[in-house]
């Protein structure tokens, strides 16, 4: 069997909890990607996510456990892993264009001024900025700080795309025309993402598998939900499959009822669960109203 | 209704008329008396007080010596254009030499915590002496007047910009440094294209802090020194008791300092962002 494209053995994170002893927010996390997969990652608030994802960025250090990525262990950052972050995090001193140059330049250190710059406007249109070339990020929205973001972000072309929960600060309808850009954009580079979000429907619109972790501390990745939708998917019509709902349910059901006790593999590897198959059946049954609530409360 | 800047500066000049009426009221010699000796009358009435120049007369100095401002004519005897060519030398090189020291440093002890905690006893202890404490000891050791005075501006420059330099280095955005480290960057490329932008406007700041202190300083050490600038020239004619000449200079270096300031906050404006 060959390698996958990305390995994560035993990751774990350890805290001091400031009264002496420690606080182990996830521990023995375990899981693998394919090159090409969209996988989303989704849990409670404070199971580690994001520590999960600075560690695979080499932003962050785990206290145990190993990150390997095309057969090389991941320690720092990298160019080959390109990070979006909740905050947008562009250089507000630099123009739109400027800011993905800055990172166009960082990649490919022996190409022309025209080359640069051909190349940088070209990831702007893509997200439909190529109008606001010149403005600064203070002069333009949030939605746009974050498109300016995700271009920058693939502009560099890294092996590994990791976005820390991009659209958490934008509202509905700004998310929702994202969204679509982000399908198209993945549809034409194909993409390896890892992202992680708080919303069940972004997830199933996104993703080819989603993790579901449980609550911290002693957090695990206890199971990966495939996706069994065909692209391309849209957002308008993606809820007409009968899978949308079924994967829907199952996720939803996790995060209410089972998120305090689920429990991956013994072998600590995440069960894989297709629910769009049909073979599994939420195990407590939720009513409709209640996850209709849950996934409410999920997405607020 | 005129705009707030157009009743701003109808008030200003209306103060400055009031100011000036009441100092030139204030300061006229009493009426010469009828019946005075010849004697009297050379020596301007009975009036024995000196007195504080009235403005007229210090306007009228003031146009004197600005229609020439650059005349030399020996050691005393310089145009104000000069002497304030002298003094704006000496801030300006003592200036960029704290800049040639200060930001290195200030940028060290912003990035390594280390070195902070390492240097900060130093810079406590020394930042709060008066620059011209530092006068006999330059002039012992350096042994030329103009050079001593050029490091007493040098010294007293140094610790707003260095402190702020390493305040904005220190307090530069976690994301920004992450964004460079994602990218790759190496320490030198992080500092000169995030960390530098990023702190230019703390740095700044503290820029125009030590061109303000240095210009405050300068005269007094002028004064102390003596020879050229407009801090000797104020303290000689105060010894030749020409009052207007006082009055006249004093005015130029407040006009020079704003000058400086208005220069560096010129500066500030390039470098500011929003976030």
């Amino acid at each position: 069997m060959s390698k996958p494209f990305l390995q994560v053995d035993g990751l774990s994170k350890v805290y001091p909890d400031g009264q002496g002893g420690d606080l182990t927010v996830f521990e023995d996390v375990r899981f693998a990607l394919e090159k090409g997969e969209f996988v989303c990652i989704i849990g409670h608030s404070g199971c580690g996510k994001s520590t999960i994802l600075n560690v695979l960025a080499g932003l962050d250090e785990a206290s145990s456990g190993n990150v390997v990525m095309s057969g090389k262990e991941v320690k720092g950052p990298g160019l080959e892993r390109g990070v979006v972050f909740q905050n947008y995090s562009l250089l507000p001193w630099k123009t739109t264009l400027n800011n993905i140059v800055f990172a166009v330049r960082a990649r490919w250190p022996k190409w022309s001024k025209e080359q640069v710059r051909e190349h940088s406007e070209r990831y702007l249109k893509m997200v439909g900025l190529d109008h606001a070339l010149n403005r600064k990020p203070s002069q333009l929205s949030g939605g746009m700080r974050q498109r300016v973001s995700i271009a920058r972000a693939f502009a560099t072309q890294p092996e590994l795309l990791l976005l820390d929960e991009p659209f958490g600060a934008l509202d509905a309808l700004t998310r929702g025309v994202i969204q679509d850009e982000l399908v198209k954009i993945w549809e034409e580079t194909r993409q390896t993402v890892f992202m992680i979000t708080h919303d069940v429907d972004e997830a199933i619109l996104l993703s080819d598998r989603i993790f579901l972790m449980s609550n911290g501390p002693n957090a695990r990745i206890a199971e990966s939900v495939k996706v069994d939708i065909p692209h391309p998917r849209a957002r308008a019509t993606i809820f007409q499959n009968p899978a949308y709902h079924r994967t829907r349910d199952y996720l939803v059901d996790f995060l209410v009822n089972r998120s305090g006790s689920a429990l991956p593999e013994k072998d600590g590897s995440p069960k894989f669960v297709e629910p769009a198959s049909g073979d599994v059946t939420p195990a407590s049954g939720p009513s409709e109203s209640k996850a209709e609530s849950a996934a409410r409360a999920v997405n607020a | 209704m005129a705009s707030l800047n157009v009743r701003a500066a109808l008030l200003s000049v209306s103060f400055l008329i009031l100011f000036l009426g009441c100092w030139e009221m204030a300061t006229q010699p009493p009426e010469a008396q009828t019946g005075m000796t010849e004697y009297e009358l050379l020596m301007g009435g009975a009036d024995q007080e000196s007195r504080v120049p009235p403005p007229s007369a210090v306007i009228k100095l003031a146009w004197a010596e600005l229609s020439d401002p650059f005349y030399d004519a020996g050691a005393n005897d310089k145009g104000i254009g000069i002497q304030l060519g002298y003094s704006v030398y000496r801030v300006l090189t003592g200036f960029l030499a704290a800049m040639a020291v200060a930001l290195p440093i200030g940028f060290l002890i912003g990035m390594s915590p280390l070195m902070y905690k390492a240097l900060n006893p130093y810079i406590q202890v020394l930042r709060p002496i008066s620059p011209l404490a530092w006068m006999p000891l330059a002039l012992f050791i350096i042994q030329d007047s103009d050079a001593s005075a050029i490091f007493v501006i040098f010294i007293c420059s140094i610790w707003p910009m260095l402190l702020n330099t390493a305040f904005g280095v220190a307090n530069v955005r976690q994301d920004w440094v992450n964004v460079a480290r994602t990218h790759e960057l190496g320490p030198l490329r992080t500092a000169v294209t995030v960390i530098l932008p990023a702190a230019a406007p703390t740095i700044l700041t503290g820029m125009r802090i030590s061109i303000g202190i240095a210009w405050l300083v300068i005269v007094a050490a002028e004064m102390l020194v003596g020879g050229t600038g407009i801090g000797y020239y104020v303290w000689n004619e105060w010894n030749n008791l020409d009052l207007a000449s006082v009055i006249f200079s004093i005015l130029m270096i407040g006009f020079v300092g704003m000058l400086l300031d208005l220069a560096l906050g010129r500066a500030q404006k390039l470098v500011e962002y929003k976030e």
